[in-house]
């Protein structure tokens, strides 16, 4: 049976992770499982720009071993970007296997506030299913309620849900529908 | 959404290339790569781009080279052109010559966003796209249901009346009583729906951050701010800004609110740049705002500026015949992300909900409705799964029918004691002659 993996990398804090998991099995309607094995970021830091390259994280995730239509999300404290922005929340394979989220610029401590676990916990689960919504196919959505509304700052974040909007979840349920 | 805009991105680097391609194509364009100059010709000749983003460095023939040659035939297509610092002087002669804009990289991925949805707001202005107008149509309002009583059916005429407007609306009652579902529904039925409602509770936070999560801040505004921040003003723009609990701002903050509304224009914690909003207010609050205006902690000038509009909701035990569709509501919202298949409420359990006198209004109420779905079994929820049954069923005369002859009986008692046992006085009170007050004090044994 298909399900979704989520791989924490560079994760020391563990604490939010079965609530991610949970989430992601309430909107999506799929088994998700934590996957424990080690994975080298490494290679996809910039020494120039001390981050890490998205694009090839996700590349790279292809060399984890899961089932044929699983679909795979890093989760990670390091902080993404493409080449051409200064930054990424998260990126995915559009109809792909593989997606990658950071909770770098999640945390309330980024931008001078105090640390508030509960919000990034509700933060991270937006970008992953966001995320994971991706490789299921699905665009952004421009309703800015739904999970899919594409989110440039962190406040656009909080804005919206944690759940697709009906259009986007009658969408993600044909997709997630897969031959079992 | 943007099914119908196409953007070509030209860019000798491959990585680039790719970064852009999969960005744009989360975000449903159609997207086609070029690895040059030539290559770019040749696909302008084989499909129709509306957007062309340039590199400007590039081998052979460069960015500034290429859009003078599009431009001699094309004149329609929006070119942005890509640049390092080392190369801006370049980027403004490309301005020059017909581009659109330029962005330097690498750029922030609002600004990116920001560039693109101005150039395709552009284009559909253009071609008159009804494509994106339908698609901003489909923009829901949520299924929030306020109630049918006389009372919310009269809130609901004043949200419809003063929602087209932009004038700003302060919304009074109790804690609880759905305020910001209320803000949430004149926005709704706004022009500003397809732009966000931002709702900031300025009740919970101190002074300084309030400042910052109003205004936003910048880069090193404050020991810890790492990076730039929006503020919910900026968040707002051509939205609504819900600001919640008005009554307890500082008065340095009150001041604030008062120019920014005045001027509609603020500057970032930390900064100097003016920015402009337009934003719509909606102001909610459970204090009294006169009294507070005369006590001297709320400024008088920003109360006559926001309440321009007022819209007062009762509370909950005052428009009863609202809970059972409440209660309902709250089932069937609890029932599916419970994922549980809990689908009526029993008689007895709807009798205590109505019974209740819901000091905590709605809040309190849906609070109730999904604490009793964790510990109710299905199909029914049923009255022990309330959490206030005991209480209830303790205040006998609260949950149990009362019926005529049992007020009689009490009112009569209540009426002797008063007069003490005067029968004329208490008969004349009453309105009945003195020979029917002797029988019924008879028939239900009442003594002094
Ligand atoms: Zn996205
Ligand atoms: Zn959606």
């Amino acid at each position: 049976m298909a399900k979704v993996h989520i791989l924490p990398i560079e994760y020391p804090d563990k604490s939010n992770l079965p609530e991610l998991a949970n989430a992601v099995a309430n909107e999506f309607r799929w088994p998700v499982v934590v996957d424990e094995q080690p994975f080298d970021m490494q290679f996809a830091l910039d020494e120039r720009r001390k981050q890490y390259n998205s694009s090839q994280i996700l590349v790279a995730l292809h060399s984890v071993p899961i089932g044929t239509d699983d679909k795979i999300i890093a989760v990670t404290t390091y902080d993404l970007f493409i080449p051409i922005l200064t930054f990424v929340f998260g990126e995915a394979q559009l109809d792909g296997p593989t997606a990658v989220v950071s909770i770098f610029r999640l945390r309330q401590e980024f931008y001078g506030l105090p640390l508030d676990n509960t919000l990034l916990e509700k933060r991270l689960i937006k970008e992953t299913i966001h995320e994971l919504g991706h490789t299921f196919g699905l665009h952004h959505c421009s309703n800015y309620t739904c999970v899919l509304n594409a989110s440039t700052y962190v406040e656009e974040i909080d804005l919206k849900s944690q759940h697709f909007c009906d259009r986007c979840r009658q969408e993600i349920e044909l997709k997630t529908r897969v031959p079992l | 959404m943007n099914q119908t805009v196409s953007i070509l991105i030209v860019d000798d680097e491959e990585s680039v290339r790719h970064s852009l391609y999969n960005w744009f194509r989360e975000d449903g364009y159609v997207v086609g790569v070029a690895k040059d100059a030539y290559d770019a010709l040749e696909q302008m000749e084989k499909t129709k781009w509306d957007i062309l983003l340039l590199d400007i460095r590039m081998p052979g023939m460069d960015g500034l080279e290429l859009q003078r040659r599009i431009r001699q035939v094309n004149t329609d297509v929006i070119i942005i052109i890509m640049t390092a610092y080392a190369s801006v002087d370049t980027a403004v002669q490309s301005l020059k010559e017909g581009a659109y804009d330029y962005v330097v990289k690498p750029f922030n991925p609002d600004n990116l966003s920001h560039l693109i949805r101005n150039a395709t707001e552009q284009l559909s202005l253009k071609s008159e796209n009804t494509q994106l107008r339908n698609n901003i149509r489909q923009i829901s309002c949520g299924d929030e249901i306020v109630g049918q009583s006389p009372q919310m059916r009269r809130i609901m005429e004043l949200v419809q009346t003063v929602a087209p407007s932009d004038s700003t609306v302060v919304i009074r009652g109790e804690s609880g009583t759905g305020k910001e579902m209320i803000a949430r529904a004149i926005h709704c039925h706004s022009p500003r729906r397809y732009f966000p409602i931002v709702p900031v509770n300025c009740g919970a936070l101190p002074e300084t951050l309030l400042e910052s999560e109003l205004f936003g801040h910048e880069k090193g505004a404050f020991t810890g701010a790492q990076t730039r921040r929006k503020g919910r003003f900026e968040m707002a723009d051509r939205g609504t800004l819900f600001l919640d609990e008005i009554g307890n701002i500082s008065p340095k903050m009150q001041m604030e609110l008062l120019r920014v509304l005045e001027s509609k224009q603020f500057s970032r914690v930390g900064g100097n740049q003016t920015i402009q909003v337009d934003v719509r207010i909606i102001c909610a609050t459970n204090k009294n705002l006169e009294k507070a205006v005369e006590d001297g902690e709320f400024r008088e000038d920003l109360y006559y500026r926001i309440n321009v509009f007022t819209i007062i909701l009762p509370p909950l035990r005052e428009r009863k015949s609202d809970i059972p569709l409440l209660a309902q509501h709250f089932l069937r919202k609890y029932a599916s992300s419970m994922n549980k298949s809990i689908t009526e409420i029993a008689p007895e359990a709807m009798n205590l909900l109505v019974q209740h006198q819901w000091p905590g209004n709605i809040r309190e109420l849906e609070n109730a409705i999904e604490r009793a779905m964790v510990v109710g079994k299905p199909p029914t929820l049923k009255a022990e799964d309330l959490p206030f049954q005991l209480t209830a069923q303790s205040g006998t005369d609260e949950s149990q029918p009362i019926t005529l002859e049992e007020i009689e009986k009490k009112h009569i008692a209540q009426i002797l004691k008063k007069t003490n046992w005067n029968i004329s006085r208490a008969a004349e009170l009453l309105k009945i002659d003195r020979v029917t007050l002797y029988n019924k004090i008879k028939k239900f044994q009442l003594r002094k």
